[in-house]
């Protein structure tokens, strides 16, 4: 990518973060924390990887996302608005009675929802299905999911992966934000998932490990994965947990906590300044 | 009886989505290591490229199955009842239930006649469970005919739909010739006044068999098949209550939660009528021969007259 296509991502990140704020702080609720370790993925995977069209949310042929981790919808919606699926307005209706950004997606309300998930550890069973049926199609679109590191002490996980390398889904992708941390504290003290790469490796996934935050990683890592055959594809992505803000980076108590109206003005200036440095690149 | 033909409608089920699939080639089937007994082996035989089969993993399956109907196919997810809406329920909810999936979950093996295998995998739970999702579909068929029948009905339906299919062969009483089955819709059997008996499922054989022996004892049973539980043809149930006034409901589950409740509701609030619930009472089945088991728990034709009998004071 060139520096003005990365300057660009990195501005739209910046801005995705801030929508992270704008709603969790409107909805006096929700998931920041994991929208914000998410967020550089979430704005590539709109911006540069995925085959989507805001204006036609439903093409059959379109690739498929779906945010298995389904309590970061904040990121999700975010970047969905960003990226012209509906009013970046909307954002601030997050939870609210009548809006259609639900605290976890739903695919019947949000326009570029493929799967409506909240329930830790279907979403990737979904994406299977999908990734088996566009095979049974034959369609070429591809299926990404994004998984937490905390969502894989399901074990529905591991019966999807299991399901994903038997079908031989290479049109699978599976990213795992590696935040280090859930509800209760360190994913390592609350049930250690590690290590992560060794264990979708013995899956049968071809494994990458990445810096979730380094669009020139993320990018080589999804080529990587298309050019994957005859297996499904796990990013592993090293992430910081309420990355953007810095009262809440590596912070477990951010994970399902909105910010207070001061919190947002530190939060909302400490984004614009990032965003103004981007632009001044 | 003896010149009756028998069928399991579990085999029904797996001939129905044979012959289904010749027509859609959107139709794939879902099992969990269990084609052989679950039926859609037959299924599998015939079209090997649409049949996946899930490995013990049928939380994976229902959450898998909700992926393949939000590409626009037509998935049948299949397992034993107590697999699909016990174990899985939570992924029937969450992932088919709530996004309004088109997925039709095939669950065989309900009720206590499967038998031999006990307590573990008998389940009386399944109607209650799966009625309490908004928008499912549930049904359950009493015998071939209606079985293949209700098959075709739900892969026409656009939606989410949970079929209960037998273990044990069951008498076909329905003529093949001219025969229709609708979504919703009950199904009168015998006329009567003096009781109507409400039944699905293998007990709707039973009821059948009470109605005639009531008949030699001077009540006249109105015999109902309800073979779909949600939604409940309410018409036909208010109809028989306000005809009979009094109302037996007999299923091979749980008196909580099924058939008999879901007539209770209705009757309480638009037509109060006393009722009588025959079904298996808050209890765990255990292993048997699945004819004596129903037997033993009170799953019978001459139960349903003893109830019969004893409800109109005879």
């Amino acid at each position: 990518m060139t520096v003005a296509e990365k300057k660009e991502l990195m501005a739209t990140a910046c801005k995705v973060r801030m929508g992270v704020i704008e709603g969790t702080h409107a909805a006096k609720a929700g998931h920041p924390g994991g929208s914000l370790s998410a967020a550089d993925l979430f704005t590539y995977l709109y911006f540069k990887e995925l085959n989507v069209d805001p204006k036609n949310p439903k093409w059959a042929d379109r690739d498929r996302f779906v945010l298995s981790k389904g309590h970061t919808a904040p990121g999700l919606y975010a970047t969905l608005a960003q990226r012209g699926f509906f009013p970046v307005e909307d954002l601030l209706t997050l939870r609210h009675i009548g809006s259609h950004l639900q605290g976890h997606p739903n695919m019947n309300m949000t326009p570029g929802v493929d799967m409506s998930t909240g329930s830790l550890g279907q979403g990737v069973s979904a994406a299977a299905g999908m990734a088996l049926a566009a095979k049974y199609q034959g369609k070429d679109c591809r299926v990404y999911t994004l998984l937490g590191d905390g969502e894989i002490q399901e074990g529905q996980v591991w019966e999807a992966f299991m399901f994903a390398h038997h079908y031989k889904l290479d049109n699978l992708c599976v990213v795992i934000d590696n935040n280090g941390l859930q509800i209760d504290g360190r994913v390592a003290d609350v049930m250690s998932p590690y290590p992560i790469p060794e264990k979708l490796k013995a899956f049968g996934f071809a494994v990458t490990e990445i810096d979730g935050h380094d669009f020139d990683q993320i990018e080589a890592a999804f080529a990587k994965a298309k050019e994957t055959k005859g297996v499904p594809f796990a990013i592993v992505m090293k992430t910081t947990k309420g990355k953007g803000v810095s009262y809440m980076e590596d912070q477990a108590g951010w994970h399902g906590k909105a910010p207070n109206d001061e919190e947002y003005e530190i939060a909302m200036n400490e984004l614009r300044a990032q965003l103004a440095e981007v632009e001044a690149m | 009886m003896a010149d009756v033909k028998k069928i399991a409608t579990r085999e029904s089920y797996g001939n129905a989505l044979k012959e289904l699939a010749a027509q859609h080639d959107d139709l794939i089937v879902f099992d969990a290591d269990l084609a052989g007994a679950t039926k859609t082996g037959i299924f599998k035989k015939a079209y090997p490229d649409r049949h996946f089969n899930c490995g013990i993993a049928e939380g994976n399956m229902m959450a898998a199955a909700a992926g393949v109907a939000a590409m626009g196919m037509v998935p049948f997810a299949s397992t034993f009842a107590m697999f699909a809406a016990g174990r899985a329920f939570e992924q029937i909810r969450n992932s088919i239930g709530y996004p309004h999936l088109n997925v039709k979950i095939g669950a065989t093996h309900g009720g206590i006649s499967v038998g031999e295998d006990g307590a573990s995998h008998q389940c009386c739970e399944d109607f209650a469970l799966m009625r309490s999702i908004p928008g499912m579909v549930v049904m359950s068929p009493a015998d071939d005919v209606e079985a293949r029948a209700m098959v075709k009905a739900a892969y026409e339906h656009v939606g989410p739909v949970y079929i209960r299919f037998g273990r044990a062969a069951v008498p076909v009483f329905h003529e093949e010739e001219g025969y229709s089955f609708q979504i919703g819709k009950g199904e009168v059997l015998q006329g009567g006044d003096d009781v109507a008996i409400i039944a699905n499922g293998l007990m709707v054989n039973e009821a059948i068999e009470a109605g005639k022996a009531l008949k030699e004892c001077g009540i006249s049973a109105r015999v109902i098949n309800m073979a779909t539980i949600k939604p409940l043809d309410e018409e036909l149930v208010l109809k028989a209550a306000r005809e009979c006034g009094k109302v037996i409901t007999c299923e091979e589950h749980s008196v909580i939660g099924g058939l008999g409740e879901a007539v209770c509701a209705l009757l309480s609030e638009k037509c109060p009528t006393p009722v009588r619930r025959i079904g298996v009472n808050d209890e765990f089945g255990h292993s048997g021969p699945a004819a004596a088991l129903l037997k033993q728990f009170g799953l019978s034709a001459e139960h349903i007259v003893e109830v019969a009998k004893d409800f109109c004071n005879v």
